[in-house]
């Protein structure tokens, strides 16, 4: 038996390697659980797909005979609503309530029964989660969309070391703000009304329904510095079709950075918030 | 011996809001648990009843640090439990018979594998312990099995062996025999009877089953349901005299109502225990004639 009194174990080498090994397990679980569900995989390719093909065209159309909109050319609009199309399930904008579900029915018991910390558990679940969903839903998309459009390929080989590094910290990013939205459950144990908020926010502001360079400079400089929107997916297809000089692009990811870090410590803190509140549901 | 579970003076306190009107609520504070006071030593079987709402559950939920306590304290393994939560996670055991711990969409087999990661379990002493939990629960059949799919019997084999794979000091039972058939019931209170010879877990059950405190617990601790007594109810005709007793004795006069009126009344009173008609003796009913101001007594002027 180590000391009685230390809240923390010391951050040492020794325990680093378990730690991580530990965090690979629950993210290697995660992508087992998802990839049970094919049938709603297959589901959600085509719905992706569908929608794909819409929200291309209408972009084209803005595009016109000029055949530019907001700085970005034909292929560059074309990419960017293939990849977002498919990146959107990876960083799972919408349609994730597992932990409000569990506040509600109190089976988030369970989850702080575990000696891992409840945020750091379902960060490397959803992890898992997005690496399925990275082969089963980013893909195809990708795959099918040339056979009908012209899609642009980055000229500089760092952006594709870049692509990769946004889009994780985009889902790092999405994962904290739906852990803050599920969050609301400790308190409000209905959390239809902060996911509405959510749902309507984030498909405005992310870039989803028209890329955010579309708007005047300074109100896209403004939601991208003080929101964390824009870096759920602005971003990524941003560094991907390379609408930025280098510079900027980097610029870009290390804002991603910063929400990382500050969205992880306020889930931390939220949860800690509600632990001290908490009552169980149900007995 | 030593002590594996201290409590002192362990209170919670939880906030109900009660309809009172159309829209109006009404905050009112319920303790679940008043002032426990407990001492567990190391390989004890504790059982822990309580009639429905007792805090049976809320008790063990603030030993295995998953709520915080209102007042007093409480010590487990040493640990003060939601303090140091994640590290007491290590070293106890916990089965809520009406949650699961167990990953809803994998198989029985890769909850277990994925356990041993997060509780960081040897791989060979993971194993052993699997092996055994097979033998003596006879988990072999369903072990591939998604655990959505399980039956509940089964389903809660699954929830023991997850509890017992890190090894715990202790192992906390929240009624885990509810539901289950005679046949499952049986097999889980032998597995939990064959732990506990061992002396080396000590074992706290909540149970509304009092075979399963028969069979595996020789030590008892009932929790008394001490619940809010109600307002006393407003009887026309009849005035309330005096309340005694904290609030559990009532006294009213009969003034123009009947015996019968008051005692329905009283009726719906869900906790009413006992009813007396006391006849005031004859000397109390002339003294209190003579001390009544008497109309013709007044003088006309």
């Amino acid at each position: 038996m180590g000391s009685l009194n230390a809240t923390v174990a010391p951050f040492t080498t020794s325990n680093v390697i378990p730690w991580f090994r530990t965090f690979w397990a629950l993210a290697a679980s995660g992508f087992r659980r998802y990839s049970t569900y094919r049938q709603a995989t297959v589901a959600g390719i085509v719905t992706n797909t569908v929608f794909g093909f819409l929200r291309c065209y209408v972009l084209l159309a803005v595009a016109g005979v000029a055949g530019t909109a907001g700085g970005y050319d034909r292929p560059q609009l074309a990419t960017f609503v293939w990849v977002g199309q498919g990146l959107l399930t990876v960083v799972l904008l919408w349609g994730w309530t597992e932990l409000a579900d569990r506040i509600r029915t109190g089976d988030v018991t369970a989850d702080l029964l575990r000696p891992v910390h409840p945020v750091t558990a379902y960060l490397a679940t959803d992890l898992g989660r997005a690496g399925h969903a990275a082969l089963a839903r980013l893909l195809p998309p990708v795959v099918v969309a040339p056979f009908f459009f012209d899609l642009y390929l980055p000229t500089r080989w760092p952006t594709v070391l870049l692509f990769a590094g946004s889009a994780t910290a985009a889902v790092v990013i999405c994962f904290a703000c739906r852990y803050l939205v599920n969050a609301t459950a400790y308190w409000l144990a209905d959390v239809r009304g902060p996911l509405v908020l959510w749902t309507l926010g984030s498909g405005v502001l992310c870039g989803l329904y028209f890329p955010l360079r579309f708007l005047p400079e300074w109100l896209y400089q403004a939601l991208w510095i003080a929101t964390p929107f824009p870096s759920l997916l602005q971003t990524p297809l941003d560094v991907l079709v390379e609408r930025d000089p280098a510079p900027v692009q980097v610029t870009l990811v290390a804002v991603q950075a910063g929400w990382v870090v500050v969205l992880l410590a306020a889930c931390r803190w939220v949860q800690r918030r509600a632990e001290r509140r908490l009552a169980v549901q149900g007995g | 011996m030593t002590e594996v579970i201290r409590a002192r003076g362990l209170r919670k306190e939880f906030t109900v809001h009660v309809k009172t009107g159309r829209i109006r609520r009404a905050r009112r504070v319920r303790a679940a648990v008043d002032g426990l006071d407990l001492r567990v030593e190391r390989g004890e079987m504790l059982g822990y009843i309580g009639p429905n709402g007792a805090g049976k559950s809320t008790t063990l939920k603030m030993f295995t640090g998953v709520l915080t306590p209102t007042a007093g304290e409480v010590r487990v393994c040493g640990l003060r439990p939601v303090a140091q939560r994640t590290r007491l996670a290590l070293r106890i055991g916990v089965v809520f018979g009406q949650r699961s711990q167990l990953w809803w969409d994998l198989p029985l087999r890769d909850s277990f594998d994925l356990l041993g990661h997060v509780y960081r379990v040897p791989a060979a002493e993971h194993a052993a312990r699997l092996r055994r939990c097979r033998d003596l629960l006879d988990l072999d059949g369903f072990l591939d099995v998604p655990v959505r799919q399980l039956s509940l019997g089964q389903r809660m084999r699954g929830e023991l062996t997850a509890a017992l794979l890190h090894g715990p000091e202790v192992l906390f039972l929240d009624e885990p025999t509810i539901s289950l058939d005679v046949v499952s019931r049986q097999a889980v209170r032998g597995f939990l009877a064959e732990l506990g010879s061992t002396g080396d877990t000590t074992l706290v059950l909540t149970t509304h089953d009092l075979a399963d405190i028969e069979r595996l617990c020789r030590r008892l601790v009932v929790a008394d349901l001490d619940a809010p007594l109600p307002e006393p109810p407003v009887l026309p005709g009849a005035p309330l005299r005096e309340v005694a007793a904290d609030g559990r004795r009532l006294v009213y006069a009969l003034e123009s109502a009947g015996v019968a009126e008051v005692v329905s009344g009283l009726a719906g009173v869900a906790s009413l225990r006992d009813v007396a008609v006391v006849e005031p003796d004859i000397e109390e009913v002339v003294a209190r004639l003579y001390g009544a101001p008497a109309p013709a007594a007044v003088p006309a002027p």
